[in-house]
């Protein structure tokens, strides 16, 4: 089914209780950085990313978006060695583009939800790729096959979590 | 202003929070220390995400452990059946190293090398990851209360594994060796050629800084070389996959494997102790068999002293071509204290002792080592149980009669030996 337009009158908006809108977010990171030590194929998800397009898609709202995925963009970032910010600024855009798209588009459909994801990973390797390079002087490889994987893998899993995560919602 | 930023609200704080973010970056990127600026934010999150991976860990384990230990105990008697025989043959394994090792030992003594020993070590469980292919680092379950501090190496039983980069209460993060801003010095075990190994933004390891005109064959072992005073020298770290030049034909491309299953990370041991210390002769352990039957052979007779100069060098040639300065290599201990035999075998007799030397004919150097001499050889006996098995079990157990000190049984010496 393709991305139909609607007008901003017409889309519904979500809320979500104080315990989703921390837990959801927080067991995004956790399991982003449990799940590789046991299936170490997980790595190639990034279920922070998803968890910021749901709730930003979900919530309409430009703010509530890139505030979103500045917050779990940073927090992913304490995880690691490097410097904190560049998986912020990454979700930050996304977060935003997200919310964007999500308050001119009805994406609630499997095949929208499967696109946007494709294209929003894009997006924020391409971000995260040039913020690490350009900024913190980091070595990356850029490889098309890789990624587009990559992206395809994170579409595919955010059907299913979108779905799971849909339970959630409450309607303003 | 006011209309334009209502106007533009939405865009305006996007630009305000990634400025601040780039800005943030900035500051972190530019000091050396990027702890300073951002220790905060990480304790917190840390301490948010690693309690919850603690307890998932500690219920993992303890329900495997419950499994394993209680219920599933299927094939457990033939594995210990194999086990035992894996360990007689690691004992026939570890007294014939020890005796390697303690020639080794008596040499680096003599060289004035110092050796490094892992004197104490704190296990540790891996409890998560960074959860970023960028930034290939895990987490312990130990942290700065356990003893843990930065720069610590961390190796499991295969081979090293990287080092703790950051000391929180409870937990440490480690910086893995495929990491790549990660280095650790490196030796080749064979060429002896030194490097630098790196990680790859893919993951993979490289040695670098081995230049392109040297011989480096896949499968050699990579060890640590302890140039970095991080990892103690000698501890294998991989090997070699692949080699090639670099492009400017200066450097090789030597690809690594690395020894510890870096993805399937478990349990680790993070050294917190190493000492460095020269090896004592006197601190030998078991005497090698060898020793002792060299003990015991007949051997030509040292000269005195005054004889040996006046002979010169033909007659210098003619005595041990050991060097004499080996403080502990008994060449010619027991000269003139040929080995008893019985029924035309050799048979170790008693060891000699400090009086072995009373045993010698007159005129006759005692070059007994005391340090030798005087030990008794349990441990040489095992080693080669089917010729000196006697000594273990000393005088009473053997027949054959010490040496009578009035009649030598053997000539002292080749007629050959006696001055011209």
């Amino acid at each position: 089914m393709p991305i139909t337009y609607t007008s901003g009158e017409q889309v519904e908006v979500y809320r979500f209780s104080l315990p989703a809108t921390i837990i959801i977010p927080l067991a995004a990171v956790f399991l982003q950085a449990f799940v590789p030590l046991q299936l170490h194929f997980f790595s190639v998800f990034d279920l922070p990313l998803l968890v910021v397009i749901f709730f930003a898609v979900a919530r309409r709202s430009q703010v509530a978006g890139l505030l979103g995925g500045a917050i779990i963009g940073v927090l992913q970032d304490s995880l690691t060695h490097r410097p904190i910010g560049v998986y912020g600024i990454a979700k930050t855009v996304v977060g935003y583009g997200a919310s964007s798209l999500g308050v001119r588009l009805d994406v609630e459909n499997a095949g929208a939800r499967l696109l946007m994801t494709l294209f929003f990973y894009v997006v924020h390797e391409i971000v995260y790729f040039l913020v690490a390079r350009g900024l913190v002087g980091l070595t990356l490889q850029w490889s098309w096959p890789r990624e587009l994987g990559s992206a395809f893998a994170n579409a595919v899993l955010a059907v299913f979590l979108f779905a799971l995560l849909d339970r959630f919602k409450q309607r303003t | 202003m006011d209309t334009f930023i209502a106007r533009y609200r939405n865009v305006t704080i996007l630009v305000a929070v990634l400025f601040a973010q780039v800005l943030g970056l900035a500051v972190q990127v530019k000091r050396t220390s990027e702890d300073q600026s951002s220790r905060l934010i990480r304790v917190w999150a840390v301490n948010t995400v690693t309690p919850l991976e603690k307890a998932i860990v500690w219920f993992q384990s303890g329900a495997s452990n419950l499994w394993h230990g209680y219920f599933y105990l299927r094939g457990v008697r033939q594995q210990n059946s194999d086990l035992k025989a894996e360990i007689e043959r690691l004992r026939l394994e570890q007294v014939r190293l020890s005796q390697d090792a303690e020639q080794a030992r008596r040499l680096q003594a003599l060289l004035g090398f110092k050796e490094q020993f892992i004197s104490q070590t704190i296990a540790a469980q891996v409890i998560g990851s960074s959860g970023s292919e960028q930034s290939r680092s895990i987490y312990l379950d130990k942290g700065a209360h356990d003893g843990i501090k930065p720069d610590l190496a961390v190796i499991t039983a295969d081979g090293v594994v990287g080092k703790v980069l950051k000391v929180y209460g409870t937990t440490s993060q480690v910086l893995l060796i495929n990491d790549q801003t990660s280095g650790v010095g490196a030796i080749l075990d064979k060429s002896r050629l030194q490097g630098v190994l790196r990680g790859t933004p893919a993951g993979e390891v490289l040695l670098e800084k081995v230049m392109a005109d040297e011989k480096v064959q896949p499968g050699e072992k990579v060890l640590t070389s302890g140039g970095d005073q991080i990892f103690p020298k000698g501890m294998p770290v991989g090997t070699v996959t692949e080699v090639s030049p670099d492009k400017e034909h200066i450097f090789l491309n030597i690809r690594v494997r690395p020894a510890a299953s870096l993805s399937r990370l478990e349990e680790v041991l993070v050294i917190t102790q190493n000492e460095a210390k020269t090896p004592s002769v006197t601190e030998t352990g078991p005497v090698r068999a060898v020793d002792v039957l060299a003990q015991r052979l007949p051997s030509v007779p040292d000269k005195p002293p005054d004889d040996a100069t006046k002979q010169g060098v033909a007659a210098g040639a003619r005595t041990s071509p050991q060097p004499s300065a080996v403080p502990s290599k008994p060449q010619t201990a027991g000269t003139g204290n040929p080995m008893p035999r019985e029924n035309g075998r050799l048979t170790a007799g008693k060891p000699p002792t400090s009086a072995a030397p009373t045993t010698k004919p007159a005129g006759s150097p005692a070059v007994v080592k005391p340090a030798i001499a005087q030990k008794p050889a349990p441990p040489a006996v095992k080693v080669s149980q089917p010729t000196t098995k006697p000594a273990t079990t000393g005088p009473k157990a053997n027949p054959t009669p010490p040496p009578n000190p009035a009649q030598p049984q053997a000539e002292p010496a080749p007629s050959e030996d006696k001055p011209q």
